[in-house]
């Protein structure tokens, strides 16, 4: 007997869920994350689900884990000291960076620049140079090397990265100094800027790299930890972890490259939201995570999440693959605020954070933040979690009375004017996934999910004209659904900057062949049978002369036929599409990708009980909300009690453990069999 | 208004009160498109100056051309003032001749397209931007002709033409101004992504139309402009005295052998209105660095200042124009006469912005910044590399920052809006050179309780015989420091041949030969220094000696004394900082270096240039 189990360690609680691999069916599990060694709060959790489960826990063949450890060493600068070992004459590339000073026009006023991740002092020239089309200019200087290792070796560095000039395009030197340095200082780990990143640019591949040491030995303590736990519990389930970019990577594989791991939790979230959407039968969505700080946002295409070629974390943008997910500083915990001159009303970007958090927590913060709108307006139960925490109304109150004392407005419009400008800003951020994307947000759903997602996202149904609005059940263990249904992927790209005239269908044919094959070796390695998997072909495409590629799927067959010119007419459609025109330029190739993945496990949705279009079953009572400039009464409902084909016409709220829905007058939720809330307009479906 | 605006719907915008809220909404909405805008463009362009480093400036405004998203923009009322033509719907508008828009853009590289925004019939804004072509014919390669005497010599000069009209491209329009350029396929793709990005914006703005009804959206512009007057009413009330300030400062030579030239501003303010005169500023120069500025413009550059140095949460737009007044006299330095030549206004543009910055903080040295902008330093580098292709780069560099009130100047990095440097690996595989170094130079940021920013060593091997030009500016005066800080390093060029030949470059030329092999450093200014250097933590003075930016010697700028080691030497620290400060005295309110005179007296030894000959004017 065979058990999957999806982990997702979140700030406050770590979600856990069971799938039974010969049958679907699922179990699922809740505890408090321990955020000093988030494996212990794993480790309680796998005891905890194993025995709701009744199983031993060595029944587990996979854990599958997304993890936010990699991106809150970042976020908390709590990373490795890195060494960074460089060309002659590039000491300052993380220092000069790309000279770039955010801000607009006198900008630079007021700019505070961020330390580089790598400091100066630990950042040293090699003698040693290799030209833009990779011939040697200067022979490695090995003395060079051994004298810049035993400086880093005084300043005590934990990890090094080696970033050399023009080593996309010839590696061989970067080779040779992590020879030298597996010597020089053993059990130190060495990223190459060649492995991490083999691309032209080279702050922005150094920056990547030092990312990538920069995390490594914080993730390596981590997953060695579990893995040891596990082993001492005699579990043998093989670690797989979340990438950024959706796919599985092996444990190893996260060790040696983690850089790819920042973006590993919010992409569980997508793969979640996916997967519950999918069950209420739609897979052209966009998610919408909204929590205390921040809020995730992405799109998926036809069961597809967008990927992008940049990841960030904080004020750190490095070059790794990931989900199109964009964050937005705007939570539950952003406060609202009236600047004295131009007395306009402004939410964020500053935030209450968990300490103090909002006035209504009653842990001694005063600031009006979102959730006290959310509160004032009746929007939020007097307990949260539950009941396990209590809110406090007039807190919220005086919170939002400064901003209605500011703007000479009622306490209810302040609050409703400071939840409509979050909303904005959320809209801003759900645009720029979508219509800046070049897609009409009107084909597609809005998922919701998070804390405070299911509060806002009728009102984002409305501004976008994104129909249904989905509520998932039990919005918390989302991410842990992600994690446990994705499937095993990997990918193989390359550089190949070659016009079209340069090269021929042959030559990508069989280059894409060739990825095809390594990819699929990864796979085999982990056991997934040939028969299992499937491989699908990207290229990345500019006209010759831009900068930026922009990727279109292919067919490996057509390259037997003249499948060049069918990337031209693709990627004319998109440009046309993405930037209104398209130019009479020569295309050119610039990457080459091929993308394997194993079949989706089987995974068993839970269904709850059928009633009718009456959810008078569910009916905890009315409570008084402020709506479109008046008070008017809303019902009141328990989750829990809901049944499927239940109809709640709003205005209601809908209370469950970590989570509250607002349904809006003028539209309905409907529950499906799966227990999603499906939040559609009354009357006029489709537009806004 | 010269120009006619043509609506087929007469019928004039409703009245309606607009809620604050609203007017929020439609503000970051606008604010979302003018940032998209900037998107667009840079994933489309192909010139390096454009895609790479982001040299062009997005904005929308109302429908009478008052910016209300964008941070370079006030061209459109220029434009309507000078044009003669009609405006009507589906046109999109192309210039570039500074002379035929009142100097609303100032050089001819500029290409700026105007994007008329109609709902329902009627006018209701504008989306307009405009980006630096790395060549519009001329003379020279990259068409900055340092030694022009007329607009004639500095490329095609674009008036106010129809690119489309009635929604149709004119193609016969723009294959004769392409025929005068170098590169003509990064003229056209470049051109091509600024359209796309304005027609982004009237995307934009029509939606926001539907969503909230015109006549709210109309509204909402109206109130954001006045929301800003009101604000910036305040704000001119608490911080510009009604007494006179005047300030001045220099751009070091005309390219041409001949220079200072000096800039001279004074401001004072009659109730909530400022009145800002350039009188006093040189005439204009024979050559080519005269800066034809807009009234609006520096209005803008004004009032961007005003937010960043004292308020920065307002919101920027055209609101507050009513209440600055801008006197530029005629025939000067900032307002030639037709058909001065204007290329190389650069220098200008940056000079501008330190006397603006002088200007604001005299009264509020807590405010005060030191002085950074050289110029916008360019390299072009030109010729046939060894498969006889043409190659042409135009490249723009950065300083040290100055130093500021909430600290240090950051090193080698931009003053200008949105720029970035262009990667180093994307030169070497493009054009025939090797970038050998790439660093910032120790000791060439101002000391200061906040340090200036250091400049930038740059070194360039050339790998194929070609030209190069250089604009820069500052090798004569010095990047100044304020309240107590010392000022930044001036910049030089340095050119040596495979021979071991050492060449001093001007920081303007054009025409010169280089051979493969040869060597150029091009190295710019550091920021001045902010504050009493003697006062900075001689911890972090040490710490930056190990990081290498301030060598040992530097140190002692701070009064700080560094052993053998490395380490810090208290006593000595102690003794020096006390020698230096009975030295010194009362440092000044501004460190400008040595006077004129002496400079030129020391011009040649420091420099290894002759001194620039004084402007001699005639009388107007």
């Amino acid at each position: 007997m065979a058990y999957r189990l999806g982990v997702d360690v979140g700030g406050t609680f770590t979600d856990l869920l069971l799938i039974d691999e010969s049958n679907g069916e699922t179990f699922r599990a809740k505890v408090p994350s321990t955020p000093a060694d988030q494996s212990a709060g794993v480790l309680e959790g796998i005891r905890r689900v194993c025995a709701i489960a009744g199983i031993d826990p060595s029944a587990i063949s996979e854990l599958m884990h997304g993890t936010t450890i990699a991106t809150n060493a970042i976020l908390e600068g709590k990373g490795a000291r890195v060494g960074l070992i460089v060309t002659d004459g590039y000491r300052q590339v993380l220092q000069i960076a790309r000279s770039y000073v955010p801000g607009g026009l006198a900008g630079w006023i007021i700019w505070p620049k961020p330390e580089p991740l790598a400091a100066l002092e630990d950042t040293v020239e090699i003698n040693e140079r290799i030209s833009a089309r990779g011939e040697t200019v200067r022979p490695l200087d090995e003395q060079s090397v051994v004298a810049a290792l035993q400086h880093l070796k005084r300043r005590k560095v934990e990890a090094i990265t080696v970033s050399l000039i023009n080593s996309f395009a010839n590696d061989a030197h970067e080779r040779r100094v992590r020879e030298i340095a597996t010597r020089e200082m053993p059990g130190v780990p060495i990223s190459l800027s060649s492995e991490i990143l083999p691309e032209m640019r080279e702050y922005e591949r150094t920056l990547t790299t030092v990312a990538n040491s920069y995390v490594r030995p914080t993730v390596a303590r981590y997953l060695g930890n579990l893995v040891r736990e596990l082993k001492h519990r005699k579990i043998g389930a093989r670690l797989k972890v979340l990438r950024s970019d959706g796919g599985l990577m092996s444990f190893e594989a996260a060790e040696h490259a983690p850089v790819n791991l920042l973006m590993s939790g919010p992409a569980g979230g997508v793969a979640g939201a996916l997967w519950a959407a999918r069950q209420a039968g739609f897979e052209n969505l966009l998610t919408f995570d909204m929590g205390g700080t921040s809020t995730d946002v992405a799109l998926v295409e036809a069961g597809e999440p967008r990927v992008r070629r940049e990841t960030r974390a904080g004020d750190v943008a490095v070059r790794a693959s990931s989900l199109d997910v964009r964050t937005i500083g705007a939570g539950g915990g952003s406060i609202a605020y009236v600047p004295e001159l131009t007395r306009a009303l402004r939410v964020g970007p500053r935030s209450a954070g968990a300490e103090p958090g909002p006035a209504a927590y009653g842990k001694g913060g005063t600031d009006p933040t979102v959730t006290d709108a959310n509160l004032v307006l009746g929007f939020l139960p007097a307990g949260l979690l539950g009941g396990e925490m209590k809110l406090d109304r007039e807190a919220a109150r005086r919170a939002v009375a400064k901003i209605a004392d500011a703007m000479r407005l009622g306490i209810e419009q302040a609050a409703s004017g400071i939840i409509d400008i979050v909303n904005e800003h959320m809209f801003g951020a759900l645009r720029l996934v979508s219509i800046e994307q070049g897609y009409d947000p009107r084909d597609f759903a809005l998922v919701a999910f998070g804390g405070a997602g299911p509060l806002h996202a009728n009102a984002l149904g409305l501004l976008l004209g994104c129909w249904p609005v989905i509520i998932p059940p039990s919005p918390g263990v989302l991410c842990a659904y992600g994690d446990a249904t994705t499937r095993t992927r990997n990918e193989a790209a390359r550089t190949f900057i070659r016009r079209f005239s340069d090269t021929s269908n042959d030559e990508v044919g069989r280059m894409l062949a060739e990825l095809a094959e390594t990819a699929a070796a990864a796979l085999d390695a982990e056991g997934v049978p040939r028969s299992d998997q499937t491989t699908i072909y990207q290229v990345d495409v500019r006209y010759h002369g831009q900068g930026f590629e922009v990727p279109v799927p292919v067919e490996i067959e057509s390259f037997a036929g003249d499948g060049m010119r069918a990337v031209a007419q693709s990627f004319d459609a998109i440009h046309r599409r993405l930037f209104t025109f398209a130019l009479d330029v020569e295309h050119e190739f610039v990457n080459l990708r091929a993308i394997v993945q194993g079949k989706p496990p089987l995974v068993r949705p839970n269904i709850i009980a059928e009633g009718d279009h009456d959810p008078s079953g569910a009916r905890l009572g009315e409570t008084p909300v402020w709506i479109a400039g008046k008070a008017i009464s809303a019902g009141l409902y328990d989750r829990a009690r809901l049944k499927a084909r239940n109809r709640i016409d709003g205005p209601a709220i809908v209370t469950e453990f970590d989570s509250t829905t607002l349904i809006l007058p003028g539209c309905a939720g409907e529950v499906d069999r799966f227990g999603n809330i499906l939040i559609r307009p009354v009357r006029n479906p489709g537009r806004s | 208004m010269k120009a006619r605006i043509v609506e087929r719907n007469q019928q004039p915008f409703g009245r309606v009160t607009i809620d604050p809220i609203t007017l929020d909404i439609i503000e970051s909405a606008l604010r979302n498109a003018r940032f998209e805008m900037d998107a667009v463009l840079y994933r489309t362009a192909m010139s390096p100056g454009i895609r790479e480093q982001h040299d062009e400036f997005p904005l929308i405004a109302d429908r009478e051309g008052r910016m209300v998203v964008g941070q370079f923009g006030s061209f459109i009322a220029g434009f309507l003032n000078a044009y003669e033509g009609t405006i009507e719907e589906g046109d999109i508008i192309l210039l570039s001749d500074p002379y035929k828009c009142e100097g609303a853009i100032s050089h001819a590289n500029d290409w700026l397209i105007l994007q008329p925004i109609y709902f329902g019939g009627r006018l209701v804004g504008w989306g307009a931007m405009l980006g630096h072509m790395t060549d519009v014919g001329g003379k020279v390669p990259g068409s900055l002709p340092t030694d022009a005497t007329s607009i004639f010599e500095e490329g095609v000069v674009i008036p106010p033409v129809k690119l489309y009209r009635g929604g149709e491209l004119q193609e016969e329009v723009l294959s004769v101004i392409l025929n005068q350029v170098r590169l003509p396929h990064w003229n056209r793709s470049d051109l091509n992504g600024i359209v796309a990005a304005c027609r982004t914006a009237e995307r934009r703005v029509i939606e926001m139309c539907e969503r909230f009804g015109v006549d709210t959206f109309v509204a909402a512009l109206d109130a954001a402009l006045e929301r800003n007057r009101r604000a910036m009413a305040e704000l001119i009330k608490r911080t510009i005295p009604e007494e006179e300030l005047t300030f001045e400062d220099y751009i070091c030579d005309d390219g041409r052998g001949v220079g200072p030239y000096k800039l001279k501003c004074t401001m004072r303010r009659e109730g909530e209105r400022v009145i800002i005169d350039w009188s006093g500023t040189d005439p204009q120069s024979e050559g080519s660095i005269n800066f034809f500025l807009n009234e609006n413009m520096f209005k803008m550059f004004f009032g961007i200042y005003m937010i960043m140095v004292f308020d920065p949460q307002i919101l920027y737009n055209d609101g507050f124009y009513p209440l600055v007044e801008v006197k530029i006299p005629e025939g000067t330095l900032l307002k030639p006469r037709y058909p001065a030549a204007l290329s190389c206004r650069t220098h200008g543009l940056g000079r501008v912005f330190d006397v603006l910055g002088g200007l604001l903080g005299q009264r509020q040295p807590e405010f005060l910044n030191a002085a950074g902008f050289s110029s916008s330093p360019h390299l072009m580098y030109s010729g046939y590399n060894d498969r006889g292709e043409w190659y042409q780069l135009y490249q723009i560099g950065f300083g040290g920052i100055p130093g500021r009130p909430v600290g240090d100047g950051p090193d080698g990095h931009s003053l200008w809006p949105s720029f970035f440097n262009v990667p180093n690996e994307f030169l070497e595989a493009y054009f025939p050179l090797r970038i050998e170094r790439y660093e910032t130079v120790p000791d060439s940021g101002g000391p200061g309780l906040h340090r200036g920013g250091n400049a930038i060593d740059v070194v360039y091997r050339f790998l194929a015989a070609g030209e190069i030009s250089i604009h820069d500016d500052r090798w004569f005066t010095y990047p100044w420091g304020v309240n107590g800080g010392l000022p930044g390093a001036r910049s030089r060029k340095l050119l040596i041949r495979t021979d071991g030949t050492r060449e001093h470059l001007p920081s303007k030329c054009d025409h010169v030969r280089v051979n493969p092999g040869d060597l150029l450093h091009y190295v710019t200014w550091g920021g001045g220094g902010w504050g009493d250097p003697l006062a900075r933590d001689p911890a972090i003075v040490t710490r930056e000696v190990e990081r290498g930016l301030v060598t040992v010697e530097g140190a002692r700028r701070y009064g700080v004394v560094i052993d053998r080691d490395g380490r810090i030497d208290e006593a000595a620290t102690r003794n020096l900082r006390e020698q230096l400060r009975a030295e010194r005295g009362t440092p000044p309110l501004f460190n400008f270096g040595p006077p004129i005179a002496v400079l030129r007296e020391r011009c040649l030894a420091e420099t290894g240039l002759p001194a620039p000959i004084a402007p001699i004017f005639k009388q107007a």
